[in-house]
């Protein structure tokens, strides 16, 4: 192993968090290397226009994304049963290389409501113990929405989200999301326009009372030039978002939104194709001293650093503490340790309508974000009494696209094969739409995250181990939701509807949604998490930890937005008060 | 074309194993960039078999016309290039499962909930599969192949297939049943009826025609101005479109 000079700074993962966290500890004078264990990528060569809009490379083989040979995790449903390997990823998908996962999402970007950070707090004030279910973990966040607001308001001002205003310092917005926590500016460009599906169900959504507003989006309405002086082009609705690159530069990612940026700063670094393996610490234990990574050439290499942050994707930061031995394993059996506990996911289910043949919704035209959205049933912005369960989900009408590989719909019962079901497909595609919820996902005793006692990596290093499965309180709260869905497709107009439940148990085959949560929470005390409320490691003072697995429960909203907000939050913490005091606890334990 | 060739090993290599000249790259200072740089995928061009045998290719063949006949909505899986794509993915690195976890043990009794754990990749599915119901026909048809059956017979054959009524000689779980063949090359037939018709299928963009997919036009700002207009532009692909260059999309 060669040990390299010391760097004031090593980040591991250039995704997102890495870029933010680098591009503003390098513009305050401190000398940063990141490390990426992915390729570098650029979106004029990597996702070329001419290139780019390939359903079969991108969306059905995965291209751009981690491939499991590189890395993966093993599943299982309950603590009794035997995990085997995710051989290929299905139910999410994490990203590889510079720029994350944040190359590939949808740019759906929110704000979780107040209530959401003290979550435990709020019900149980509100409606008695009793309706927090049996082994449910879930508890408050050592932060609060009035905390983050300046930071949430800043990651919207980078990304230049498309969207409306529901609540400007707290007075309500026509147009916008009521429901929504208070904004102290507005969006920084226009919502994307809505299509056909999005006018029809912003007025049968409205007909039914609830209170109907534009998806605020990372793919950009107009051009926008962001706080870093990098500009982004209006978002030309072509259908190759969610899973793509995106080579008109109207995707917020760090490609288009940090990276030019950044690389022009002289004291950054990136490596790329270098994966880092551990973090090091000292014998004692009680400061990191840098990391130790492989390159592509399988040299391993020592970085050295005063400062270590983890801005890999969620569940590959709380694996690399697992296998560095930091922090103590969570064990569900005796309710001890908290690295891998609380981990969370999402639930998600909705109604399909049925339409009328001179509906021409024209899906193929189409954004991530592109959607028209309810949050009356999301959160506590309902009232829960008598409903025996906790949580809520957003209600969605979006319009990603028509990709036919993937999605070539048929009428309900229609053939899989044959002249049968070509007939029903042409008869369907241009003609159906659907109304979806994206739910909250509450932390259990059972649903954690440790390190796999028999599967490993190339590298010879444990695999990680997901033990999942849907709860009864998540799957009743999806019931319940879904069935507003169908109220409004059919208010639509839809000729027919189909709905389908959330059920258990979780697969790791069908996607679902790349928004694994948890397994490294912040935490008001080092009892109940891994970091403190600066996202500062309660055992180790210079490793900081990024990115959703922070959360200790996750709410009915895509992270992102939240995992901006946070990071933005924790510098603010580094740069004017961890730096002033370097290795010194930010929270007394 | 070398670039694209140099990029593609590197990046493939350098995912599973260390023995490549795959480089970890420093950048500092400014954004990479050569002129021209991009990755386009190989062209897929018709005739001959990279990995089907011809007895393969023709069976291949007789089933994805019968999952995609001929009809009046489109030309059959054949005449589509559905057995060209299918060819072409199995000679590339899905054939392999190269990008996938394939490292053992390999469970016996899995969850349905833990996805693939067979460790067959797709060109031993395929070779199974096709040889098992080859093996089939020769039994219950008195020496046919299944490109010999009437069309009839055929789709009978594959519902059963389809529903596992039918059990071909050999396959058995969990590293391949007969459903989980008949929908392998189900799915395939599918990526080859509607993928960008560079890889080989959807051959004129006729599946694109069919459900009015207008393919990588990428700029679609217009039709988001006219809400339920009906589109009636046709499909470009990542090739172009016939008319551009004279060639065939």
């Amino acid at each position: 192993m060669s040990r390299l000079p010391k760097k004031d700074v090593v980040i591991v993962g250039l995704g997102w968090t890495g870029s933010i966290m680098a591009h503003e500890l390098a513009m305050a004078g401190l000398d940063v290397v990141a490390i990426e264990r992915g390729p570098w990528r650029d979106t004029a060569a990597d996702y070329n226009i001419g290139t780019a809009p390939d359903e079969l490379r991108y969306a059905v083989r995965q291209d751009i994304f981690l491939r499991p040979a590189q890395d993966t995790q093993t599943a299982r449903n309950s603590p009794d049963q035997m995990a085997l390997p995710i051989r290929k990823y299905g139910s999410y998908l994490p990203g590889n290389g510079v720029g994350g996962a944040g190359v590939h999402w949808n740019g759906h970007t929110w704000r979780f409501f107040p209530s959401d950070f003290r979550l435990r707090s709020h019900y149980v004030e509100r409606y008695g113990a009793g309706i927090i279910p049996e082994d449910c973990t879930v508890q408050d966040w050592p932060v609060s929405y009035d905390e983050l607001e300046p930071h949430y308001d800043f990651f919207e001002k980078v990304n230049g989200t498309s969207g409306k205003a529901g609540n400007l310092k707290g007075a309500i917005q026509p147009g916008g999301n009521p429901f929504e926590g208070w904004r102290s500016d507005e969006y920084p460009t226009r919502p994307l326009s809505p299509n056909l599906a999005q006018t029809m169900f912003q007025k049968a959504a409205t007909d039914l009372g609830m209170h109907p507003f534009p998806l605020p989006s990372g793919n950009i309405s107009e051009a926008y030039t962001n706080p870093y002086g990098v500009r982004l082009a209006p978002c030309t609705y072509c259908g190759f978002c969610e899973w793509f690159g995106c080579a008109n530069y109207s995707k917020a990612s760090p490609l288009t939104c940090v990276m030019p940026a950044l690389v022009r700063q002289p004291n950054f670094e990136a490596r790329t194709l270098c994966e880092v393996t551990r973090v090091n610490t000292t014998p004692d234990g009680k400061m990191a001293t840098g990391v130790t990574y492989v390159d592509a050439d399988g040299r391993e290499w020592e970085q050295p650093a005063d400062l270590v942050l983890l801005c890999a994707y969620a569940l590959f930061n709380v694996r690399l503490l697992m296998v560095s031995k930091i922090g103590a394993q969570y064990d569900p059996a005796s309710n001890t340790g908290t690295l891998g506990r609380n981990y969370a996911y999402q639930t998600n289910a909705g109604s399909v309508g049925y339409f009328s043949k001179d509906t021409n919704f024209n899906s193929f035209a189409g954004a991530g974000s592109l959607g028209m959205m309810a949050d009356d049933y999301n959160g506590d912005n309902f009232d829960h009494t008598g409903l025996s369960f906790i949580g809520g989900a957003n209600i969605n009408c979006t319009t990603t696209n028509a990709r036919p590989i993937r999605t070539h719909p048929t009428q309900p019962g229609a053939p899989k094969w044959g002249s049968a079901w070509k007939r029903s497909m042409v008869d369907t595609v241009n003609h159906y739409q659907s109304v979806g919820t994206q739910g909250s996902s509450m932390a259990y005793r059972d649903c954690y995250l440790d390190l796999d006692p028999t599967y490993t990596d190339r590298l010879g290093r444990p695999l990680m181990r997901m033990t999942f499965d849907f709860k009864e309180n998540d799957l009743k709260m999806s019931r319940h939701v879904v069935d507003k869905t169908a109220e409004i497709v059919r208010a639509m107009g839809a000729e027919k509807v189909t709905t389908s439940y959330k059920k258990g148990p979780w697969s790791v085959v069908p996607y679902q949604t790349t928004h694994n949560t948890g397994g490294a929470v912040m935490s008001s005390t080092p009892r109940d998490g891994v970091v403190n409320r600066y996202t500062q490691h309660w055992d180790v003072p210079n490793l900081f930890v990024a990115g959703a697995c922070l959360f200790p429960q996750n709410a009915g909203y895509n992270p992102t937005g939240t995992v901006g907000a946070l990071t933005y939050w924790a510098l603010e913490a580094i740069k004017n008060h961890y730096l002033k005091n370097p290795g010194e606890a930010l929270v007394q334990a | 074309m070398p670039l694209t060739t140099r990029r593609r090993l590197l990046a493939a290599t350098a995912l599973v194993a260390f023995s490549s000249q795959a480089v970890a790259r420093s950048v500092t200072g400014r954004l990479p960039w050569s002129p021209n740089e991009a990755y386009p995928p190989d062209v897929v061009r018709p005739g001959g078999w990279l990995f089907l045998r011809p007895e393969e290719a023709a069976t291949l063949d007789a089933i994805v016309s019968r999952l995609i006949p001929a009809d009046d909505l489109s030309p059959s899986g054949k005449d589509l290039g559905c057995t060209v794509f299918i060819d072409r993915q199995l000679a590339g690195p899905w054939g392999t499962y190269e990008w996938l976890y394939m490292q053992p043990p390999f469970a016996e009794k899995p969850l349905p909930t833990q996805g693939i754990q067979s460790p067959l990749v797709p060109q031993q599915q395929y070779r199974k599969g096709l040889a098992a119901l080859t093996a089939h026909c020769r039994d219950a048809f008195g020496g046919k192949t299944f490109e010999q059956l009437s069309a009839e017979e055929q789709d009978t054959l594959l519902q059963g297939m389809e529903k596992g009524e039918v059990h071909l000689p050999g396959l058995t779980a969990p590293q391949l049943t007969t459903t989980m063949f008949f929908a392998q090359v189900l799915d395939n037939t599918i990526e080859g009826f509607f993928a960008d018709p560079i890889y080989g299928g959807n051959k004129d963009m006729a599946g694109w025609k069919m459900i009015g997919f207008p393919g990588t036009r990428y700029d679609f700002r217009d039709v988001i101005a006219n809400p339920g207009k009906p589109y009636t532009k046709p499909p470009v692909s990542i090739m172009g479109r016939p008319e551009w260059n004279g060639k065939p999309a």
